[in-house]
């Protein structure tokens, strides 16, 4: 046990001494929460937009303002003509045109029907749908104000109700995602590369030679990056509650738990790797390659997994960060128990002894 | 006082699938005894070494090693033997006494017993004003010198010693051999692979590996008179010429 105890303090002097692990261990998590949390948003906030009014009347005044008087929006500039809407484009500070057909109130009273025409500003497709629905629903409450007291045959209300996060706010989405990728990330990355530079520096093998089983220098690899991991995900949670306000309707204990078994699984995974690699170049290469995307892309963290194409969705099952996200998500936004997380726990678990068992045999494999 | 033999090989061989890396090498090297292990590059030397050190299982015959079977008492000669390999195996990032005290750690040394040693083995090696510097700061000659001290920080019976000197001026080589010699006068016994033929006339007696067999082994003056040449290098060369 004090061989052991040994070898964990040494593990801590390289972690300490290294500028740059300690950078992407305590750096990383805090530079990419912010980042996620203020820059990166999928939400509609003051989005400059244009006026083309070809009618001047009432009703598309009373349109108008309502749009500016919105949050979402802000109007920049009025058009005279058709020809200014391709200009107004291409400068770029606008994201969205309206343009009121000619007598807008005229036909709306004699035929029924107006036509606003929407114009948005495509290259940033999200950004774009985003706000077609926005001023369409404004436009749609106009209508419903207009229409109050009138007699109509029919009258669809669709109400909605967004539960678990009624504002939309997207940090919510990211925080659990973030923490994801970053508890993978430090613990498969860091200790792939402490390992296999041991390998490379030539020291690895002294620890062969020495009276210290592998199992011992495997273990003493770890134990570091669980305690440092599991402060990050503390950190990560702490800024989610204190900057974003963000409710943890669950049980914090059991979102600890559940962190501890998959920094486990990422750390199994990382042996794996160094198993299998010889530097650490490379060994960081396919850390950052073979994990941070698909952990980026195939984990439903930004691109919601039920709109891939069926062959992705298959192959996101065997991606360890679904299934943390899933739970991260149930736990932090649902407040769900463990009753109901059961299944995404029992496949990491599952995932965390193949790895293992893998690492093991890639290992014996190696010393023959 | 009768001569005990440390090292006893008996027919020890490692195959890899078809090809057949150690073919069957017997020996005997005795205590506190310079045993030079050489060989081309590929000859099998480092994987004969891997099985006497027990990290690698041998796939036939039989050696003891400090008294141990290497296929079933692996980990009792671990506890006594030392080893240093051709990179200098000591973490850059520690400094000098930490570095010795981790692997006094390793070696299950008790606390008193690595505060003795790192204390008397810093002063011998006169790096009082160094200790705490990170060894990455000191020149290669003093690396290899502690490398050295620290693979004998437990007092094995037998040191390894892989290549110890690749890469390093002459006369830090000369240093590092009468270190060697030192400790060989004690009675530890040396077990060293080199590239260098001149080192290998400072060895007591010397094995000569060709594809996997030993080829040659004796006292470096009656191999140069068996070969009727001048230098170990010549007797090297004559091996190798004769196998092809």
């Amino acid at each position: 046990m004090k061989r052991f105890l040994g070898f964990v303090r040494k593990e801590f002097y390289h972690i300490f001494r290294d500028k740059r692990s300690l950078f992407i261990l305590f750096g990383m998590p805090v530079a990419q929460i912010l980042l996620f949390g203020f820059a990166i948003t999928n939400e509609i906030n003051n989005v400059d937009i244009a006026v083309l009014n070809q009618s001047k009347d009432v009703n598309t005044q009373e349109i108008t303002q309502k749009i500016d008087a919105s949050k979402y929006f802000t109007i920049k500039r009025f058009l005279t003509s058709e020809k200014e809407i391709e200009e107004a484009f291409k400068k770029g500070d606008i994201k969205a045109v309206i343009n009121f057909e000619k007598d807008f109130s005229e036909h709306l009273i004699k035929e029924g029907q107006g036509s606003i025409q929407i114009l948005t500003d495509a290259t940033d497709p999200n950004t774009a749908s985003a706000i077609t629905n926005y001023i369409s629903s404004i436009i749609q409450s106009y209508q419903q104000q207009q229409n109050q007291g009138v007699q109509m045959d029919y009258q669809i209300h669709p109400e909605v109700r967004m539960v678990y996060n009624p504002e939309l706010k997207s940090v919510f989405m990211f925080v659990p995602g973030v923490m994801t990728i970053i508890l993978m990330l430090v613990s498969a990355m860091m200790t792939s590369i402490s390992i296999t530079r041991e390998k490379e520096l030539g020291t690895m093998e002294i620890l062969l030679v020495s009276p210290l089983s592998s199992f011992q220098v495997i273990v003493g690899k770890v134990v570091p990056y669980i305690f440092l991991s599991m402060i990050n995900a503390a950190i990560i949670i702490f800024l989610g509650i204190t900057v974003f306000k963000m409710p943890i309707a669950g049980n914090l204990i059991l979102l600890g738990l559940e962190s501890v078994l998959f920094i486990i699984t990422s750390l199994a995974l990382g042996i794996l790797i160094s198993t299998m690699v010889k530097t650490q170049q490379t060994a960081m290469m396919i850390s950052l390659m073979g994990l941070m995307l698909p952990v980026i892309l195939l984990s439903g963290f930004i691109f919601p997994i039920s709109s891939m194409p069926p062959p992705l969705q298959v192959i996101s099952n065997i991606v360890p960060a679904k299934w943390f996200i899933t739970i991260a998500k149930g736990i932090m936004l649902k407040g769900v128990g463990l009753g109901y997380l059961l299944k995404e726990t029992l496949i990491l678990i599952g995932m965390t002894v193949f790895f293992i068992a893998l690492s093991i045999k890639k290992y014996k494999i190696r010393l023959e | 006082m009768k001569e005990e033999n440390v090292i006893i090989s008996k027919g020890l061989t490692k195959r890899f699938g078809g090809f057949t890396a150690v073919d069957a090498i017997t020996f005997e090297v005795k205590k506190g005894e310079i045993f030079g292990f050489l060989g081309a590059n590929g000859a099998g030397k480092t994987t004969a070494m891997k099985m006497l050190i027990g990290i690698s299982n041998p796939t036939g015959g039989e050696a003891m090693v400090a008294g141990f079977d290497v296929h079933t008492q692996q980990d009792a000669i671990k506890k006594n033997i030392g080893y240093m390999s051709q990179k200098f195996a000591l973490y850059d990032d520690l400094t000098v006494a930490e570095n010795i005290t981790f692997y006094g750690g390793i070696y299950g040394l008790s606390r008193k017993q690595i505060r003795e040693k790192r204390t008397k083995l810093i002063e011998t090696l006169g790096l009082g004003e160094i200790a705490h510097q990170l060894v990455g700061s000191l020149p290669l000659g003093w690396k290899q010198k502690l490398a050295f001290s620290v693979a004998m920080l437990h007092d094995p019976q037998i040191v390894f010693l892989d290549e110890p000197t690749g890469g390093v001026d002459p006369i830090t080589r000369r240093q590092f051999w009468e270190m060697i010699y030192k400790a060989a006068d004690k009675g530890t016994t040396i077990f060293v692979t080199t590239h260098y033929m001149d080192e290998a006339e400072y060895c007591h007696r010397v094995s000569i590996m060709v594809a996997g067999k030993i080829e040659a082994l004796d006292t470096p003056k009656k191999l140069k008179e068996q070969f009727e040449v001048s230098s170990m290098n010549d007797v090297f060369l004559r091996l190798a010429r004769n196998i092809e």
